[in-house]
């Protein structure tokens, strides 16, 4: 009887802890549409400091994404096939990012590529200029966001079964069709997948934009900047409130997306794996 | 039919692989796992670089560690089956043929009967299929050798036999030098002219199966190789007990098994019995030849007597006073034959 009780008691007190950890996850997201009826943050829309900011998101977004593909793909499908003295150093300074505070992340880049740091006068003489400009922009969300796409591509080339690449090679195939034909296809679903992460964390980049590149409207202010500066300015918390309802949705749809990527993934295996199937019992 | 030969050390985590052959025809080398098989058929491929040595295939030379040079696998001539097959799950059964070459795509598919199977992913296969999709792929390439891992390991019981008789057929069809590892003996035996019993990296001895079972280098031989292996064709069976001729010299043999045909026949050595004339025992079994050879192994000793090797003690063999070239009749239960389909 009593351990009857017992599970009734601690039945309920997980419901309950439940039910509090969702409506505090979700509320937030309801108040950002609620708070202004939904009329009033649809006309903001035609704001030029949201429309700029959106530009300048969009601009630098995917700027930083071809960037980060390009340097990306190749640092992790060294990281995964070769091991060598120092791999694991490699692979935890590729990882620092993710865990580095983000205002950290932008003070190095000022005092690494801005113009009185380390390589300043480097980039002077090169012609590269990186303060306050949507150069800096794209740096600051390739150190945050890009590692996010690297950690999750060196465990989907780390997937591929050696032995596939092994066949390739004995059937004929040099190196580079081996990657093309065998390696980039059998990685392609994680790789999509660290890539809508690191477009995901690239896209709500605040903390290393703001302090490299700052928050010039027209110039370096992306959309979460827009939503800090007019949330502080007299008035924009309308503003500041269409644009955060506007990354909520574009964050719910690469969520969406992922979440399509890995299922349409799960559903090419030949056997379900078993919490899949417990799901549908 | 041009020549493997392979001559090289690799150090593996545990012991140095290190072994010399020369491959005509088909070689299999045996083993426990981690004895190093597989790393041998890599080695061949390409696929790990022996610090030292010289593999090469008639006069072209793919690894020659004295003049520092190690062609890539894509470079040499082989066509590797690997031991789950390691099919292109991204590719259905024609782009993996083709992958291989795609002039001759077709033409090995229809070789091994998978034509209609031309579109389906290699997922969806069955064992015995997925390994024609294997072999078709690995021969597209037009290798010069062919390298077999494990080629029957991955198969169900039932269709194991099927595809062991297709596969001698195919090697014996293809011309090519063949080595292939397993660590069956019986597979071994009835794929290969030759077979070598590698334990530790360490091939212990190169023979003809019926060589190995009558005269194993050392225990471990003698306790891996096991049983004697015939071949032979059912010519009756009458009460319960089906007749064989040995394929070799005429003798017949009794089993208690059922089988028509032509078959294998697998007699146990430690189920023989020796003596020096024909006795009044109920074994139905009897074979009276001449003793080809006494190999000691360990406290037991190998009578090879006619087509059979029995395993005795030595005092056995000192009561019995056996000599090789003495006559000696060879003596087992019908129970103690064993008929296997042919393989």
């Amino acid at each position: 009887m009593a351990a009857h009780l017992n599970r009734i008691v601690l039945g309920t007190a997980f419901f309950l802890a439940s039910f509090l950890a969702l409506a505090f996850m979700v509320l937030p997201i309801v108040a950002l549409f609620v708070h202004v009826p939904l009329t009033d943050l649809l006309h903001q829309f035609t704001n030029p400091v949201v429309t700029d900011a959106l530009i300048v998101s969009l601009k630098t977004i995917v700027v930083a994404q071809i960037a980060i593909l390009l340097f990306g793909t190749p640092i992790a499908y060294l990281l995964a096939s070769r091991r060598f003295p120092g791999h694991a150093v490699v692979v935890t300074l590729v990882e620092l990012p993710i865990v580095l505070p983000p205002a950290v992340a932008g003070l190095g880049l000022i005092v690494a590529f801005g113009r009185f740091g380390l390589l300043g006068s480097t980039f002077e003489w090169l012609g590269i200029d990186v303060s306050f400009n949507q150069t800096a922009v794209v740096f600051a969300i390739c150190l945050v966001a890009g590692p996010f796409y690297v950690r999750q591509a060196i465990a989907s080339f780390e997937a591929v079964d050696r032995n596939l690449i092994a066949a390739s090679r004995t059937l004929g195939a040099s190196p580079s069709r081996t990657f093309f034909k065998v390696t980039m296809p059998l990685a392609r679903g994680g790789l999509a997948a660290g890539e809508a992460l690191c477009l995901a964390r690239g896209l709500g980049e605040f903390g290393a934009t703001i302090m490299f590149a700052g928050s010039l409207q027209g110039r370096t202010q992306t959309l979460p900047l827009a939503v800090y500066t007019q949330f502080e300015a007299q008035g924009g918390l309308t503003i500041a409130l269409a644009i955060s309802a506007l990354l909520v949705v574009i964050s719910l749809a690469i969520l969406l997306s992922l979440k399509a990527t890995s299922l349409w993934q799960l559903s090419r295996q030949s056997s379900l794996s078993p919490f899949a199937r417990s799901r549908s019992v | 039919m041009a020549t493997l030969s392979a001559e090289f050390t690799l150090p593996l985590r545990s012991f140095t692989l290190g072994l010399s052959l020369e491959v005509t025809g088909t070689v299999a080398l045996v083993g426990p796992s981690g004895a190093g098989k597989t790393s041998v058929l890599r080695a061949v491929a390409g696929l790990v670089r022996p610090p030292t040595g010289r593999i090469a295939l008639g006069d072209d030379v793919w690894l020659d560690s004295a003049q520092r040079l190690c062609l890539p696998p894509d470079r040499r001539r082989v066509g590797l089956v690997f031991q789950e097959y390691a099919l292109f799950p991204h590719m259905t059964v024609r782009q993996n043929v083709a992958y291989a070459g795609e002039a001759r795509a077709d033409e090995y598919l229809e070789r091994f009967r998978i034509s209609h199977l031309a579109n389906a992913r290699t997922t969806e296969l069955s064992g015995g299929e997925r390994q024609r999709v294997a072999l078709a792929r690995a021969l597209a390439r037009e290798p010069g050798v062919l390298l077999l891992d494990e080629p029957l390991s991955a198969l169900d019981a039932h269709t194991k036999s099927a595809v062991r008789a297709e596969l001698r057929e195919l090697l014996t069809d293809l011309g090519l030098p063949t080595l292939l590892v397993t660590h069956d003996f019986e597979d071994a035996a009835s794929l290969s002219d030759h077979v070598g019993v590698i334990v530790d990296g360490e091939l212990r001895q190169l023979a003809s199966p019926t060589e190995l079972v009558a005269s194993p280098a050392d225990t471990f031989v003698a306790s891996f190789t096991g049983a004697n292996l015939m071949r032979g064709r059912v010519v009756g069976r009458d009460g319960g007990v089906t007749e064989v001729e040995l394929a070799d010299d005429g003798h017949r043999v009794f089993s208690t098994d059922d089988a028509t045909g032509e078959v294998g026949v697998v007699v146990y050595p430690w189920e023989v019995s020796v003596g020096r004339a024909r006795g009044e025992d109920s074994a139905l079994n009897v074979i009276e030849a001449p003793v080809r050879s006494i190999v000691h192994v360990g406290n037991r000793v190998r009578v090879h007597i006619g087509p059979v090797t029995a395993e005795i003690t030595e005092a056995s063999v000192d009561k019995l006073d056996l000599a090789v070239g003495s006559t000696a009749v060879a003596t087992w239960k019908a129970t103690g034959t064993r008929l296997v389909p042919l393989t």
